[in-house]
């Protein structure tokens, strides 16, 4: 654009001032009006901001250093102890004894370390709760998606599935499932398809809801009235605001995931021997809880530990994601 | 901060301002630093008076109502003196202020779909309001409450009293809420807002209401709103508030026929007017206001003032009288727009429009302008 | 107000169906009720295992057996189990077990989750808060076998220790072959209810309290509840009429919407204890593939909690004036 107006002059700062030439009366004031003065706090990104968010809750933060441990630690240990989780001491003197220094966790009456086979329960409850985690919720994303955008039919089949699998209990559920599968009996795998298969629902439920309140909105519109595909307004423009609710539900159902698994080993129905699971260490533990407390303590409390974490996780993403409260200092 | 409260004559009933703010400052402490609301705000208020504080969201002027009720969270800290009838509000106990509220002041928020409780009938909540502060029966008081429906114009007082609030339209709500607010014939209403969230057609039933209101009561009102349409047709009074702090005071006629702050006069200046002359642009204000919670040194309105000068950087003008003791203003050049100053004159109106449509009819069709580029290279 | 009920009824119904050809499906392909039989030694000759198949329907198409089922069971026909035994009476003496369990451990959890929330949101970011906050994610984060085992293994022993004499019992929902007056016998259920219902409402009560916390502070941050507070009206006033009044209807839903967690939970606690409940029988049912009993498990379950939802839905709508006619 050609420009009509005098050049700007440059002041001491080398910034360019614009001229205002304005009459009052008689006088012709030539005022410089600096540049915009910045008065407000640094903008910064959606996703600086999260971070940021997310890193000021301590909790949270601590919460995924002791999850990132107990994961790692769960899924390689067990090649590094010396001990495996079927390995039987020879000494009938180590049976059944307390923690010790040769046997951190004890050992039980057959003669396994408590350790190893921790370990090992630990490995096959967070592969497990991996597994659903992300199948769940790339499943339950799209269909979520689909039901939300479209609406129609799938949207009345999802949510009338959706209440199904409320109405009835997850364990029975599941139970009859796992049954079904008895064949590959105790295969985490399958155990954490047939997982899958129910827990997808709530983060569809989340992502549907996201996409029928957006898609009304004028940036879709307007993403039509420039062409866009369906499937790039669903991803481009849609899925990104979800991604926090599909963050934070995610992070549940881990949560979840692992409490059912356990639920069920202990209900013997999940994983089964020779494989171990957390859940049925403490089935096998329980009528010692008083006699011999570390074979029901130690994988209660890794249990506990591992859903913990990822509670507080969730938590603190949730806050991140929507901090609808403003903090304030006392 | 010195500054100079407008001093307005004496009001017939004598014994002086039923409602006194003394350099009241109003800071939250938040993640991003400590932010100041409220930086000395001083007024006045006479019975039967309307009072008008104008100003941008931000400008801190729902904060000053929210203190001077004492509805603020527990985090704020605010300073200076609210005067009720001779006695320091702030410094009451949380008792005797809850004694006061509803009672002798009384407040009317913004949004009136979520300002009443939707479990309990509109009846129910204004005899509450009743039974709160007089010591009558119930059945006195629910007559007295659909009493006061009718008063605000509610049709069929009788019947809707036992309405719950969905079923009442927006308008009718908020006059639910001023006929609450009246109750018990309070001295002071605080009304924050009223009309923002309603329909034209319904502000002006609202306003009227609140008006007969004032007739009834002889209650002062402060009137807080955005809208200068609003306040030009009740106000004795305006406030105009600015990042916190009262930047000019006066009649409502001084401050709409000789406003003597820029940011008053831009105010004006942005409002389309019946009376203009058909073709004259708006003068927007430029820009946004500052953060209240970095303040530079100086006049706040500063960066975005066509008349700023240097010292308007570092010293923040004062309140002062500029047209007769009873209009101050916060300017340091006030003067300069003594007269009839047209908002024309001092801000730029919006013309990168007219000049981008100078320039493409300057360029004729775009074939054109390709043609002519296509030569001024070949040239080159 | 009766239309709404009316409305709630006519879709809980297909929702039922629903439900029912879901658990058909479920069921009828989950393991072999003649695997039993085909893989006894010596071999049963084929025609005995025919014989018993059709015997039990399973030769007919999954649909018509499907019709046919239902046609039963809506006239309180469930068949008899695997063994033998009638179906109808045995469920139902399971269903009142464990009801028992359900019903307490959702009131003590109930009441707990709203002093827990409410304090905790009108106290927020204090001790008291952290403390009910920190309480919550815990049980949130515990099995609740592992709870359940806890009290048992600990509990029992202590508390019998502390009263001189067994209050308290472990094994099964009541002392078998119960008699005497009927304050006798509930003392009874009662010692035997005690610790696997604390087990259940503490579990239970973790995730409503945050909810709760969550809806308090949302109410008290409301615009009514600052017009209620410029009316003048004192604190308490404020605090109960207004927002506990409105808190408390989202939490309505909240508890429907657990129901089948909350039964998922009674059939692991009812493990521990060795409660002869609704768990022991679907554990029963699923081991022994035994179709009728689990057909009708579900069937009853997925019942109870339409049911309950029903209830939680008029509730909501006593509550809320806003929803009663829509």
């Amino acid at each position: 654009m050609a420009d009509t107006r005098p050049k700007a002059p440059v002041d001491q700062a080398g910034e360019a001032q614009e001229l205002r030439r304005t009459e009052h009366g008689a006088q012709v004031h030539e005022v410089a009006v600096g540049p915009e003065r910045e008065f407000t706090v640094a903008a910064r990104s959606q996703r600086q901001m999260v971070l940021r968010r997310f890193l000021a809750h301590r909790l949270a933060v601590g919460s995924l250093v002791v999850f990132l441990i107990v994961v790692i630690l769960s899924l390689i240990g067990g090649r590094f102890w010396r001990y495996g989780y079927a390995d039987v001491v020879e000494s009938t003197a180590e049976l059944s004894s307390p923690p010790s220094l040769k046997h951190p966790m004890g050992t039980d009456g057959i003669g396994h370390d408590t350790l190893a086979q921790v370990l090992r329960g630990a490995q096959k409850s967070v592969q497990v709760a991996l597994m659903v985690a992300f199948l769940s919720t790339t499943t339950g994303a799209i269909i979520g998606a689909l039901a939300g955008y479209y609406r129609g039919w799938i949207d009345s089949a999802l949510m009338r599935f959706t209440d199904l699998v409320l109405t009835i209990p997850l364990i029975a559920i599941l139970a009859v499932l796992a049954a079904n599968v008895a064949e590959k009996a105790g295969n985490w795998f399958f155990i954490g398809l047939v997982l899958s298969f129910v827990l997808w629902t709530s983060i569809a439920r989340v992502v549907r809801g996201t996409f029928l309140s957006l898609r009304e909105k004028e940036f879709v519109e307007a993403a039509r009235a420039l062409g866009a595909s369906d499937a790039r307004i669903m991803f481009r423009h849609l899925l990104p605001n979800a991604t926090g609710s599909i963050i934070v539900n995610a992070t549940i159902t881990v949560a979840v995931a692992i409490l059912l698994e356990t639920a069920l080993s202990f209900l013997g129905l999940g994983i089964r021997p020779p494989d171990t699971s957390l859940g049925l260490l403490v089935s096998a533990g329980q009528q010692a809880a008083t006699t011999r407390p570390w074979l029901f303590y130690f994988p209660g409390l890794v249990i506990i530990v591992i859903a913990l974490t990822v509670n507080f996780i969730g938590d603190g993403l949730r806050d991140a994601f929507d901090p609808t409260q403003t903090r304030v200092r006392a | 901060m010195a500054t100079t409260l407008p001093q307005q004559p004496a009001a017939e009933t004598g014994g002086g301002p039923v409602l006194e703010v003394k350099d009241l400052s109003v800071e939250f402490p938040t993640d991003d630093g400590v932010v100041h609301a409220v930086r000395g705000v001083s007024f006045a208020l006479e019975p039967g008076q309307v009072l008008g504080i104008v100003g941008e969201s931000g400008s801190g002027k729902s904060v000053t109502s929210l203190a001077i009720m004492g509805l603020l969270p527990r985090s704020a800290h605010v300073r200076g003196e609210v005067n009720f009838r001779g006695r320091n509000l702030l410094k009451l106990s949380d008792k005797d202020q809850t004694g006061i509220r509803g009672k002798q002041i009384a407040m009317i928020f913004q949004d009136p779909m979520t300002s009443l409780n939707p479990v309990y009938t509109v009846g129910w909540q204004l005899q509450e309001a009743i039974l709160a502060h007089q010591d009558v029966g119930k059945a006195k008081a629910w007559t007295r409450a659909v009493e006061l429906l009718d008063l605000v114009g509610i049709p069929n007082a009788r019947e809707r009293a036992k309405n719950y609030p969905h079923e009442f339209s927006g308008g009718m709500r908020q006059r639910a809420v001023i006929a609450m607010a009246m109750t018990n014939d309070p001295d002071v209403i605080i009304a924050d807002e009223p009309t923002t969230a309603l329909d034209v057609t319904v502000q002006a039933q609202v306003l009227d209401t609140l008006a007969r209101v004032q007739e009834n009561t002889s209650a002062g009102i402060v009137l807080i709103t955005h809208d200068l349409g609003v306040v030009a047709g009740v106000a004795d009074r305006v406030l105009v508030m600015y990042a916190g702090k009262s930047v000019e005071i006066g009649e409502t006629d001084a401050i709409y026929y000789d406003p003597r702050m820029p940011y008053t006069l831009g105010l004006l200046g942005s409002l389309p007017r019946l009376d203009a002359k058909g073709d004259e642009a708006l003068t927007p204000i430029r820009g946004a206001p500052p953060s209240l919670i970095n303040l530079p040194p100086g006049c706040p309105f500063s960066p975005r003032c066509p008349m700023s000068r240097p010292n308007c950087d570092s010293d923040e003008p004062a309140l002062r009288p500029v047209a007769g003791l009873d209009h101050v203003a916060a300017c340091h050049y006030a003067e300069e727009l003594a007269g009839d100053v047209a908002a024309a004159e001092v801000f730029q109106t919006t013309e990168a429009d007219v000049q981008a449509l100078e320039e493409l009819d300057h360029l004729g069709s775009l074939a054109e302008a390709e043609a002519e580029a296509k030569q001024a290279e070949e040239r080159a | 107000m009766l239309s709404f009920i009316v409305r709630r009824l006519l879709i809980s119904i297909p929702l039922v169906l629903l439900a029912s050809v879901l658990v058909f499906l479920l069921v009828a392909n989950s393991g072999d009720p003649l695997a039993e039989l085909k893989s006894r030694n010596p071999p049963v000759p084929q025609q005995v295992i025919e014989n018993r198949e059709h015997e039990l329907g399973l030769d007919k198409p999954l649909p018509q057996r499907y019709v046919t089922w239902l046609g039963n069971f809506v006239q309180g026909d469930m068949g008899e189990t695997v063994r033998g035994v009638e179906v109808r009476p045995l469920l139902w003496q399971r269903l009142q077990i464990t009801l028992r369990m359900v019903i307490l451990a959702s009131i003590i959890a109930i009441v707990l989750a709203i002093g827990a929330g409410v304090l905790s949101a009108v106290r927020q970011y204090t001790v008291t808060d952290y403390t009910f906050t920190f309480a919550g994610f815990l049980f949130l984060s515990m099995p609740v076998f592992w709870l359940a085992a806890l009290l048992k293994e600990y509990g029992a022993i202590r508390l019998n220790k502390l009263f001189g004499q067994q209050v308290v019992f472990t094994v099964g929902a009541e002392t078998p072959n119960l008699t005497g007056s009927l304050g006798h016998r509930l003392a009874d259920y009662a010692g035997h209810l005690f610790l696997p219902t604390i087990a259940l409402a503490l579990i239970s009560f973790a995730a409503w309290s945050r909810y709760q916390r969550a809806t308090m502070l949302d109410v008290l941050s409301s615009d009514y509840i600052r017009l209620a507070k410029a009316k003048g009206l004192s604190r308490s006033r404020v605090m109960t009429r207004h927002a506990l009044r409105n808190a408390l209807i989202p939490l309505v839903t909240v508890v429907a919407i657990d129901t089948g967690a909350i039964f998922g939970g009674a059939i692991i606690t009812e493990r521990v204890f060795s409660w002869q409940g609704m768990g022991a029988l679907l554990v029963q049912g699923v081991e022994t593939s035994d179709i009728n009993v689990l057909l009708s498990w579900l069937m009853v379950t997925s019942v109870i909690v339409v049911l309950f939802n029903l209830i939680a839905d008029v509730l909501y709508a006593v509550l809320d004036p806003r929803i009663r006619y829509g």
